[in-house]
């Protein structure tokens, strides 16, 4: 009776599981046009499954291992099962492959089973929590059908009875597996994952790449919509990466603004992204809300504005825009995009900006500061030291971009430190002066692209005026925007945050450094010079030159926690139950360091906006320069004369 | 029925850098007759279409914005006036005074003079428009408001007890039309004929801190400004009254 069965009810399973796929892909199509390399993603998935995605899944080793077994064993039980049970090859070597292969996913399922026995909060429920059993229905069920191929027991084995409970457990295993996996159950990571892998929008993110820069919009195009309103206006492979999220909640349990109370969840997000693409309601969402927001109220569809219908304006600018969701999705889902590109329609379109971000972007446009500032103020933190100006010398060596930091009194001394240190090291540098403009980040995240695309074009037009041989500055935001988002309007320059300048400085042997006196001291990475960049070495080199042993926090490197300060959040100012930067120092206070070193603008304002008695913040620069000798060592040139021979 | 509303606006300059942008005051004043009228509201511009900073106003969800093509130093007065009487506009919103070129803050005056309409300075507030009659709030000085009952069409000055003018959207102010009239150009003599030198910083008052405590602080900084010493003259004769405003005058030390 099986023999007739399972043919059935598998093709039958894989047949709607097809008109499943086209009906999904059809969803996805709604959405923009994209430039991808269909085929060549394709060709290159398997690798990026086994090799990228692995890397991230293996930060967690029990999922890992749980994952390759059960996905193994599922991928081979489904292919040996259709050859076996589909097209009748009874053959009693694949059944006896098809039986190890179900035992391979019965083990992962089972590691899956116990991590759902009690699961932390950040994982999904609902359909989730049946994903196990039908794991172990499916591999059981196929297990137990194959013993008569394997000829391991007789044909009529255990009579109608047992043939029944088994067709029903085939037809669980298959519906969730088959069926499931294209008409939106759990299993649907594996097929959208997989094309979202072939045809992601940052396939330079593979093969150990890093791609962060925000996309441009095409602002000469008036036919394309200024950023995203409805969901049909993401571009087709976005949707189709919102669809391949596995709700495991990684990049909840990372995100800021989620733990300090305001109303962001990163996995919410997607999922209600999910909700408008395919159209509903968000009732059916098992993980956890947003906070302060309940689950229920919320719906859409692909032809329906998102902000305040899907989700909430307050909801978009909770995001610091740290990445860390980014960093932590095994599906490597790319959330902040999606957040600025919805952010580039409330501001460009509806002027919905909210808090003091309208009064800062017409300040931007106005003054080329965030602070409305004269303009002609932005060098007079520098008024007694007589900086050479790239105007008069038109070529220099290092450009040092001085940012926006030069109006804020606490960074100008930060500013002043790495003046003493470049002049120490007697390196040839020089500022653009007044012709210094803000890069355009805090516009860029705020979604004002014609704002930012004003700025970087001034920007670039003025530094093509000039020769120099790389740009050093002390703020990773404008590091960031200058590196890596300049390169699109063909600004092309060799960056350096002042930590990789400072450490090249010190392994030169260019300065005469002594060692760092007194308290103890941890380092707090900022996102747009680690995550966004990946410099999380040379700011521990410099310290360590300064004889400091860094007291590390646990969320530290690639892990560690927002300051609070990035994607314009200080601007737009959502409140929450608590503050980012308090979260920080209680990381900081952790380590037991008396004083924090720092290497960004940003995060120095918001770290020392916590209330005293807290650990000291400086910056990297001001460490450095607080350790400089005075008498600057000789100069350890490799072509210092040698001493001449007298005969 | 709704009320024809007009808003005026002229070209900003920011206050630390100088560069053009949307007048402070003009933008309450459309944003106030956006509140007023919505999408009827007629926003009117009497100066150089090719200025891209009128953009900014548009920018506000304005469809259109028509402009009265002149070039810089041409008198905006009669031009303005001609069109408002012809447009049939009922309530005419400006801003109290313009931040680039003459800035005397006349123009609604005298604008109200020629058409020979009430002017409102500093409203606050337009509670009703009923059959012809319209009832406002005029902002005083320390927060304080006077509801006034005007007779349409008015003309009303916006200072920043205006409401507070919505941002301006990219999208919104490249889509935006930029209407042309033709008008006869009228040479501001008075402007082009004067120089224009900087202005000095007036002088500040010494600030006397009287208050001995936070309470006296607290009413100083909430007491209705109180001009003492004055005294209301009625039923008498011009000769009388006119001797009073010279004593007076001469009182302040305005007449020596």
């Amino acid at each position: 009776m099986l023999n007739t069965l399972l043919p059935i009810l598998l093709f039958a399973a894989l047949g709607l599981a097809v008109l499943g796929a086209l009906r999904r892909v059809n969803m996805w199509r709604r959405g923009r046009a994209a430039k991808v390399d269909l085929l060549g993603g394709l060709l290159a998935m398997p690798k990026r499954y086994m090799v990228d995605l692995h890397h991230v899944v293996a930060r967690d080793k029990y999922i890992a291992n749980t994952h390759v077994a059960t996905a193994l064993g599922f991928v081979l039980s489904a292919l040996l099962a259709i050859l076996v049970h589909g097209f009748g090859l009874q053959n009693r070597i694949l059944g006896y492959a098809l039986l190890l292969a179900s035992v391979l996913m019965f083990v992962g399922a089972t590691f899956v089973y116990l991590r759902r026995r009690n699961p932390p909060a950040r994982l999904s429920k609902g359909p989730w929590m049946r994903l196990p059993k039908s794991l172990m229905a499916f591999s059981v069920s196929f297990f137990l059908v194959t013993l008569p191929v394997a000829g391991i027991l007789p044909a009529d084995f255990g009579g109608w009875l047992l043939a029944a409970l088994l067709g029903v457990g085939v037809l669980w295993g298959v519906s969730e597996m088959f069926f499931g996996m294209t008409w939106g159950g759990p299993m649907k990571h594996a097929f959208a994952g997989a094309l979202h892998l072939a045809w992601h929008r940052r396939a330079e993110r593979f093969g150990g790449g890093r791609s962060t820069g925000l996309k441009p919009l095409d602002l000469s195009d008036k036919s394309a919509p200024l950023g995203v309103e409805k969901p049909k206006d993401f571009t087709w492979n976005q949707l189709l990466g919102f669809d391949a999220c596995v709700q495991c909640g990684k990049c909840e349990a990372a995100c800021p603004a989620f733990a300090a109370g305001q109303p962001l969840n990163p996995k919410k997000l997607i999922q209600d992204m999910v909700v408008g693409l395919a159209g509903g309601t968000d009732a059916k969402f098992a993980g956890s809300p947003y906070p302060g927001k309940a689950i229920g109220e919320h719906s859409g569809n692909p032809h329906q504005p998102i902000v305040n219908g899907l989700v909430d304006a307050e909801t978009l600018w909770s995001c610091t825009t740290c990445r860390a969701c980014v960093e932590e999705c095994p599906m490597m889902i790319e959330h902040v995009d999606a957040i600025v590109d919805m952010r580039r329609h409330l501001t460009l379109e509806k002027g919905a900006t909210p808090n003091k971000g309208a009064e800062v972007l017409e300040n931007l446009i106005a003054t080329d500061n965030p602070g409305g500032f004269a303009p002609g103020g932005r060098m007079n933190w520098a008024a007694d030291l007589n900086l050479p100006l790239l105007g008069d010398k038109h070529t220099t060596d290092v450009l040092f971009w001085v940012g926006d930091g030069a109006f804020d009194m606490r960074n100008q001394r930060t500013l002043r430190a790495f003046v003493k240190v470049l002049k120490a090291a007697k390196v040839d540098f020089a500022v653009l002066g007044l012709e210094e403009r803000d890069s355009g980040d805090v516009a860029r995240r705020l979604g004002d692209e014609a704002t930012f695309q004003l700025l970087a074009a001034r920007n670039i037009q003025t530094l093509a005026k000039y020769s120099f041989k790389r740009i050093v500055t002390c703020d990773p935001h404008s590091f960031h925007v200058l590196k890596n988002e300049y390169g699109a309007f063909d600004g092309n320059y060799r960056v350096q945050h002042h930590s990789t300048y400072m450490a090249e400085l010190i392994d030169a042997g260019a300065l005469n450094l002594g060692q760092h006196k007194g308290n103890s001291v941890t380092y707090h990475d900022p996102c747009y010079l680690g995550r966004y960049n990946g410099e999380y070495e040379a700011p521990r080199q410099v310290l360590r030159a300064l004889g400091i042993e860094v007291k590390e926090m646990q969320r530290s490197g690639f892990r560690s926690r927002c300051c609070g300060g990035g994607g314009g959040a200080p601007i737009t100012d959502i409140p929450g139950k608590q503050r980012i930067p308090d979260m920080r120092m209680e990381d900081i206070r952790e380590t037991g360091a008396e004083l924090v070193a720092v290497g960004c603008p940003q995060c120095t304002a918001m770290l020392e906006g916590v209330v005293e008695p807290r650990p000291l913040i400086k910056d990297i620069a001001e460490l450095v320069a607080d350790a400089l000798l005075e008498e600057p060592a000789p100069a350890k040139t490799p072509n210092s004369r040698e001493p001449a021979e007298v005969h | 029925m709704t009320t024809h509303v007009i808003s005026l606006v002229s070209i900003g300059a920011h206050p630390t850098s100088g560069r053009p942008r949307r007048a402070e005051q003009d933008a309450r004043a459309v944003e106030l007759g956006l509140q007023l009228a919505g999408d009827n509201l007629q926003v009117l511009h009497a100066g150089d279409i090719a200025e891209p900073t009128l953009r900014a106003y548009l920018g506000m969800g304005l469809a259109q914005l028509h402009v009265l093509e002149q070039p810089a130093g041409a008198d905006a007065l009669p031009v303005l006036g001609d069109y408002l009487r012809d447009a049939g506009a009922q309530v005419v919103l400006t801003g109290s005074q313009a931040e680039t070129g003459e800035g005397s803050g006349m123009l609604p005056f005298l604008l109200a003079e020629q058409l020979g309409w009430p002017l409102i300075v500093g409203l606050a507030q337009v509670e009703s428009i009923d059959s012809g009659v319209a009832h406002v709030l005029q902002a005083l000085p320390r927060g304080q408001r006077r509801r006034l009952k005007v007779r349409l069409p008015f003309l009303a000055t916006v200072d920043n007890a205006g409401p507070k003018p919505r941002q301006s959207a990219y999208g919104p102010a490249q889509r935006g039309l930029l209407q042309e009239h033709d008008v006869q150009v009228v040479d501001d003599e008075l402007f082009t004929g004067a120089v224009l030198q900087p202005a000095k910083p007036r002088p500040k008052r010494l600030k006397v801190i009287k208050a001995k405590s936070g309470a006296d602080r607290m009413k100083a900084a909430t007491a209705k400004a109180s001009g003492g010493g004055g005294q209301v003259l009625k039923g008498i004769g011009p000769e009388a009254g006119a001797d009073a405003i010279l004593k007076l005058l001469i009182e302040e030390g305005v007449v020596r």
